[in-house]
């Protein structure tokens, strides 16, 4: 298993992706900034979740990975999402 | 490697150990997973009080410590590349910029701490139970353990990199063999990882 | 028989590795080894327990103060769960038969990292004396019982430190066992052995490990934080800043409900390689107890706020979790009906394992039902925190844990030690704890729905004779453990020389010498086209 041949991802690509996730960093201060009332949180997590996206599938490899590496990573994420969900049904509901 | 005689012989697995280390990844997830779900609660029960605390963290050494973060796992993955390509010094100047900017995110990080020390603002603090409100005792609460169990992941990042530099100077680590290098890089995108979900939550509430 | 003789002499118990003797036991790197070491240790603590637990049932021989003190009580309690729960069922059969069993079964050499599984073993034990430190050190035993409630928690002047550390640690040792074993059943499968020819015990263990990966870091963090709030006040748990301590036991239960997953998988795992052998058939629904398993593990996972009923959660909540509740029903039900069909029509060869693996399940089913019964949240509120309680989760998680513990022991002693253990004594120390176990904890089924509430040293008169027998039972039990235990140490040492596979199983453990070489297999086997892990044709 050990001369499996790696894909060598060129550093241009490391370049931009970090551009990408800079550009997303300033957007995210950018928007909380303008008073947006609830909408404020679910922007800069909406662009705290394209970073990580970006993060896990560039920097972490799991485009060049096997796919069941990022299955798994993709179940814990959904399985940490249902488990805030089941308790906020406590505390939205009380 | 010490001697292994008594022990099975088993071959080379790039893979496994990658796996172990995305494994051990998930653990820690989780771990913050759970100060996360405390974090949203509490957000939740107390909106106002986490909007008048979070406006008492430095926007701008939060937005720093980001990029640094972000360039240094830029860095790191890079390294990867360039170990793969049996480029040895490049990975190593690479790594080298990865360890300073990591001992840079912690100066900046002790300044930030050490300030907020000086304004009385520390868990358990009198000043904060006289002129806080509860909500803005817990907004600290949480920025401390949360920041401060992240800046132990730095500086258990840092030694895994420095393990890694230490093992491709005695040529352990090479183009056919690069695991713990590859781990290590998996380990620092994770604390990168969660200071993406950090400094919105707590520098960003405005 | 001179065959046999030499296979016990090339071993794994006689290899001779870096170290010799004792040294060469807690350093060695052999999943074998671990897998005892884990064996003794956790027998060692079980006893422990044990005696803390007889203690207990002492104490509510009769009303009023008999042996000890309330406060004592509380300790007793305390320090049972602790080590019941974090050093014995968690570990227990996974980190026993999971690490000896695990790489035969899939025709590996040895787990993916043998030296993390050391190092498991190594956090097992220094969590263990962590504990032990906050019995004998500082200033006094802890008394919040093994959930370590907030606020409690960080307001008594008990030492709890240690104790909440020790936890942490336990956590730890049990997350790198689990870690080890997904790798190891990725990646080092023998050639063929596809996932779906996997034996069910290797299955169960699989999941299993994925609940040990993911739910043991969010206990891990409660319990930091618990300290953190002991050392330092930063309000999380503490509703004088704010907090609120039913936060806590939303954390502590994320963890701690599927805790019990990790015991019972297993369990049925063992079980369901003891009844297709002694039943001498192919098992029952092979897929559907795969699928079982990892819905098990699910929807376990989801489950936790039943233990929080009248804690003041939402409607909303209580009626989510109800319903939850119950589906974990359908799957481990099919479990039962799968191991019911197995034994249909076999030839069943009545022997020690098979006896053990059958009051399993009967044991399982009365756990099972009475869960219902608290999952459902009327009868709840009139059985929650009375002995009731405390009858269901013992008949699940000891009765589990013990029954499928020695259906495992006996069924794969002959291959740990190479000899054969001995049937008389063997189901002597069956039917006594069988005996004991069902009058120590049906008492206390009938004691909670008269309103007995768990964890008081004191009772009302009226409920003295059903405490008694509970008494008694407990004595019967501890006698029938003795049995067992005597049998099978006296059995290591004389019983008769045990030939590679006597029970005619057909996974791939039993095709390796007993006890198995130090390498486990001289070749890797290859697993055919048409081998099966339950092939009885």
């Amino acid at each position: 298993m050990s001369n499996e041949k790696h894909h060598i991802v060129p550093y241009h690509v490391y370049v931009v992706i970090l551009g990408a996730l800079l550009i997303l960093t300033f957007a995210s201060i950018g928007i909380t900034s303008i008073e947006l009332g609830s909408l404020t949180v679910a922007a800069a997590l909406f662009f705290a979740v394209i970073k990580t996206y970006l993060v896990l599938i560039y920097f972490m490899h799991l485009k060049y990975d096997k796919p069941y590496i990022g299955i798994m990573v993709g179940a814990v994420f959904l399985l940490f999402i249902v488990v805030i969900i089941i308790t906020f049904l406590d505390y939205l509901y009380r | 490697m010490e001697s292994t005689h008594h022990a099975h012989h088993l071959p080379y697995d790039a893979e496994a150990s990658k796996i172990g280390m995305w494994l051990f990844i998930f653990t820690e997830l989780l771990l913050f997973g759970g100060m996360f779900i405390v974090y949203s609660v509490y957000r939740y029960l107390n909106p106002e009080a986490f909007h008048l605390a979070g406006e008492e963290l430095n926007t701008f050494i939060g937005a720093v410590n980001t990029v640094i973060l972000l360039v240094s796992s830029m860095t790191i993955a890079m390294s990867t590349s360039a170990i793969q390509k049996n480029d040895i010094r490049l990975t190593n100047i690479l790594l080298g910029i990865t360890l300073i900017l990591a001992v840079v995110f912690l100066f900046n990080k002790y300044f930030e701490w050490s300030a907020k020390f000086s304004h009385g603002i520390y868990p358990g603090s009198q000043e904060m139970l006289g002129t806080m409100s509860q909500g803005e005792i817990l907004f600290f609460g949480l920025y401390f353990v949360m920041t401060g169990l992240h800046a132990l992941h730095i500086l258990v990042g840092i030694a895994l990199i420095t393990w890694t530099m230490i093992e491709l100077k005695q040529k352990k680590i090479h183009h056919e063999k690069y695991d713990l290098l590859e781990n290590s890089g998996l380990y620092w995108h994770l604390v990168d990882l969660i200071w993406i979900f950090l400094f919105p939550l707590f520098y960003l509430i405005h | 028989m001179q065959e046999a003789q030499s296979a016990l002499q090339a071993s794994y118990l006689h290899h001779q590795g870096r170290y010799k003797g004792l040294l060469g036991w807690i350093f060695s790197t052999d999943h074998k080894r671990i897998g005892l070491l884990y064996l003794y240790s956790i027998t060692t603590m079980f006893v422990v327990g044990l005696l803390l637990g007889l203690a207990m049932k002492f104490e509510l021989l009769a009303p009023g103060k008999t042996i000890m003190e309330a406060r004592d009580y509380n300790a007793t309690f305390t320090v049972h769960g602790v080590i019941m729960i974090f050093m014995i069922v968690i570990p227990g059969l996974p980190a026993v038969f999971g690490n000896f069993l695990l790489p035969l079964m899939i025709g590996a050499p040895d787990v993916a990292f043998p030296k993390i599984n050391l190092l498991s073993w190594w956090f097992y034990v220094a969590g263990v004396f962590l504990v032990l430190a906050a019995l004998l050190f500082g200033s006094g035993t802890p008394d919040t019982g093994w959930t370590f409630y907030a606020p409690y928690s960080f307001k008594t002047g008990t030492n709890m430190l240690p104790a909440i550390f020790g936890a942490f640690v336990l956590g730890f040792s049990s997350i790198l066992t689990g870690l080890n074993f997904i790798v190891t059943i990725h990646r080092m499968r023998a050639p063929g052995m596809k996932w779906m020819k996997m034996p069910m015990f290797a299955w169960t263990l699989y999941g299993t490990a994925w609940i040990q990966l993911l739910a043991t870091p969010v206990v891990g963090i409660t319990l930091v934080l618990v300290a953190l709030e002991r050392i330092f006040g930063i309000g999380v748990f503490d509703p004088a800043l704010g907090g609120d301590p039913i936060l806590y036991q939303h954390l502590f239960w994320i963890y701690s409900h599927p805790a019990v997953y990790i015991m019972i998988l297993p369990a049925m795992g063992a079980v369901s390689e003891v009844i297709p052998t002694f039943s001498q058939k192919h098992i029952f629904g092979y897929k559907a107890l795969i699928i079982s398993t990892m819905a098990i593990a699910f929807v376990g996972y989801l489950v936790w706020g039943h233990h929080m009923f009248t804690a003041g959660m939402s409607g909303t909540a209580q009626y989510a979790f109800s319903l939850l509740t119950f589906l974990v029903a359908i799957p481990s039900a099919i479990k039962v009906f799968n191991w019911i069909s197995t034994m249909y029509k076999g030839s069943i060869n009545l022997k020690t394992p098979f006896y053990w693996a059958s009051s399993f399940i009967f044991i399982f089913m009365i756990g099972g039902f009475t869960g219902l019964v608290l999952g459902s949240l009327a009868t709840n509120v009139h059985l929650h925190d009375t002995a009731f309680v405390v009858a269901h989760f013992h008949y699940i998680v000891f009765g589990g844990v013990s029954f499928s513990f020695f259906a495992a022991i006996h069924y794969w002693f002959p291959k740990i030690y190479g000899r054969m253990y001995d049937e008389h004594w063997a189901k002597v120390g069956w039917i006594m704890f069988f005996i004991g176990f069902v009058s120590l904890y049906t008492p206390m089924f009938y004691l909670g729905m008269k309103g007995m509430p768990r964890r008081y040293y004191d009772y009302l008169p009226e409920y003295h004779g059903a405490n008694i027998l509970s008494t008694f039972g407990s004595w019967i039990l501890a006698m029938g453990f003795l049995v067992i235990v005597v049998n099978l140490v006296r059995s290591a040492r004389k019983g008769e020389i045990a030939v590679a596979n006597p029970w005619k199983g057909k996974t791939l453990e039993w095709t390796v010498p007993s006890p198995p070489p130090f390498e486990n297999f001289k070749e890797i086997p290859v697993v055919g086209e048409k081998d099966g892990p339950y092939n009885y044709e």
